[in-house]
């Protein structure tokens, strides 16, 4: 939550212009070069933050994603003023990432299993929760427990929405019961950590998967580092609160690199769903090849 | 006792008092009369102050060094209390307490966040502010509750869940979030109540109720309004204007439905007489726990469920699917 501000500054989204100088090793990339590789710095494989869209198309296959509750878009519940009126900051969000909120859910096929799919986009409000990602998030687990699918959510959050204060806090709570739900019904819960994920994201569904995943060196946190310090004045270790710390401290199964995403998360279905393994190798390195 | 700036009044009438009385004594004259009408007025310009506290007011009057917590009103309002300890995983966690309690011949699991009352005692709670140890005690005693049949009472007074190294790498995030989900699956009745600060993800571990109350003079909210302040107005000291935007009062919690009642307190605030905060305290909760008695298992389950899918203010225009 706290971090949003910091984010917006030091957030690894593109710059525009032509070339960028990479901000982790300081190469100078060109940018088509680096949309053209999943966003990896091809130099030192730095993950940039990448939109709901682009992580759509890299996981599931072509054309098979249908989106739900695509025409749900925020209220303004406590008549929010800061610098900008909500209503304002909305409008703002929604034309520079050309999302209607910070998630797009849907269903969709990963190496032909059918899937139920929520992706964050970190570009609107920082990918803050607020009651449209809540009730959306909500929906697909519904959706998932109706038609019996397997559930995977790719976060990126600054965490809740102070803008809908206590409302958007209470999304934490239904996204979880939603997810109490899918657990009775015992279907498979991946959730896919991506830089960053803090807050009240983390201390609800992102932290309830059955598989935990994250992108290589992504903040992954619940206080962010700057409340920390302030609290207990001391500088914090060299690598907290990355991916591969929280995998050493046991707090996540896995840190796989963005090009072996959809093949680890297909392989870990099909052990969940007793899919034969090499029949969804094969179709998927065709896939590669094609 | 600390009072605040908006108390001047009250603090200058019971000084008066105090003087008058002291005058009375010294030279044996009965001032009876003068002292009640005193008196009449000190309440009536308590009463007034506090009906009209600003939302930063009523947070500062949630954190008062003397309002009641966890412990005093088990001490207040328990005929027995067992406390048990620890998440059997790492340690125990004095932050958030919890045991078996008997409140007027009724069994149930108490569990609550406890702050200190002095600096030696604050540094053993950590003001209040729980590790995932506690949340993981918490949700330990929840499911022996459910597995012996008793209802939960769960106490909120945190100014947040910990912010700390060890926190994180023991999965702070992790321990709220499993609290969220599990206390879903809980067969029996659960009430909680906010009785002073209920800070965030924090207090929500703890919070997941059939029933969910606060305190008049407390608070729940997203984020601290210093924090809001810091990040949204740029500028914490703007806590105040924070407070008013989030709604993070009991009477704005009441009407969006995130809390189903309001527990009156004694005028001036629950630090100035815990006896009879205490008194209406139990009031409320007995009269909840009764309603809630009737109720079979999957009932309390489902109403629980519904009480928090619900939540949520958003616009959708239908189109033809
Ligand atoms: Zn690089």
């Amino acid at each position: 939550m706290s971090l949003l501000s910091r984010l917006r500054k030091k957030k690894s989204a593109i710059p525009d212009g032509l070339w960028i100088k990479c901000q982790n090793c300081g190469e100078i990339i060109y940018s088509k070069t680096l949309n053209e590789a999943n966003k990896l710095c091809p130099k030192c494989g730095y993950h940039y933050i990448f939109s709901a869209r682009e992580r759509i198309a890299l996981l599931c296959d072509e054309n098979s994603f249908v989106e739900q509750d695509k025409n749900m878009t925020p209220g303004d519940p406590l008549k929010f003023v800061d610098s900008v009126a909500y209503p304002e900051r909305q409008a703002r969000h929604s034309k520079k990432s050309g999302e209607s909120e910070a998630v797009v859910t849907g269903t969709a096929k990963m190496n032909n299993i059918p899937i139920a799919i929520g992706v964050m986009d970190f570009s609107y409000i920082g990918g803050t929760m607020g009651s449209v990602v809540g009730e959306k998030i909500t929906r697909l687990i519904e959706t998932a427990i109706d038609k019996k699918l397997p559930v995977l959510i790719s976060s990126a959050s600054g965490g809740v929405r102070m803008q809908e204060a206590i409302i958007g806090l209470m999304q934490m709570a239904k996204t979880s019961a939603a997810l109490y739900k899918l657990k009775q019904a015992k279907l498979p819960f991946i959730s896919l950590l991506t830089n960053p994920t803090t807050g009240g994201t983390t201390a609800s569904f992102a932290s309830l998967g059955d598989v935990i995943i994250a992108e290589p060196k992504s903040l992954i946190c619940f206080a962010g580092p700057r409340v920390i310090k302030q609290t207990i004045r001391q500088d914090l270790p060299e690598g907290f609160q990355t991916a591969e710390f929280l995998l050493e401290h046991g707090i996540i199964d896995m840190v796989v690199p963005r090009p072996e995403m959809k093949e680890t998360i297909t392989k870990i279905l099909c052990y969940f769903l007793h899919l034969p393994i090499e029949k969804q190798n094969e179709e998927n390195s065709s896939k590669i090849e094609s | 006792m600390l009072t605040y700036d908006f108390e001047k009044p009250i603090v200058e009438l019971e000084k008066k008092i105090t003087e008058l009385q002291k005058y009375a004594d010294e030279v044996q004259i009965d001032a009876s009369e003068e002292l009640q009408s005193l008196q009449n007025k000190r309440e009536i310009v308590c009463k007034q102050i506090y009906d009209d506290l600003t939302p930063y007011q009523r947070v500062q009057v949630a954190r008062h060094p003397n309002r009641p917590y966890t412990l005093d009103y088990i001490n207040m309002i328990c005929d027995d209390f067992v406390e048990l300890h620890g998440d059997r995983r790492f340690s125990d966690d004095q932050a958030l307490i919890g045991g078996l309690a008997t409140i007027d011949g009724r069994q149930i699991m108490i569990v609550g966040h406890q702050k200190g009352r002095d600096t030696k005692d604050n540094i053993k709670r950590n003001f209040g502010m729980a590790n995932p140890e506690g949340y993981r005690k918490a949700m330990r005693l929840f499911e022996m509750a459910d597995k012996f049949n008793l209802p939960i009472l769960a106490l909120i007074d945190t100014p947040g869940a910990y912010p700390g190294i060890g926190a994180e790498e023991r999965g702070q995030a992790e321990a709220i979030a499993v609290n969220l989900r599990e206390m879903m699956g809980i067969g029996t009745p659960v009430v909680c109540v906010v009785i002073g600060e209920g800070g965030s993800g924090g207090a929500l571990g703890i919070g997941i109720g059939n029933r969910v109350l606060i305190m008049e003079n407390s608070y729940y909210t997203v984020i601290s309004p210093e924090g809001c302040a810091a990040i949204l107005f740029r500028d914490a000291a703007r806590a105040a204007d924070a407070a008013n935007a989030m709604r993070i009062t009991a009477k704005y919690l009441l009407e969006f439905g995130i809390v189903e009642d309001i527990i009156p307190e004694p005028i001036g605030g629950a630090h100035r007489d815990h006896e009879l905060a205490a008194k209406l305290f139990k009031e409320k909760i007995v009269k909840h726990f009764e309603e809630l008695s009737e109720m079979t298992p999957d009932e309390l389950r489902e109403s629980r469920y519904q009480k928090f899918r619900k939540v949520g203010v958003f616009n959708e225009t239908q189109e033809p699917e």
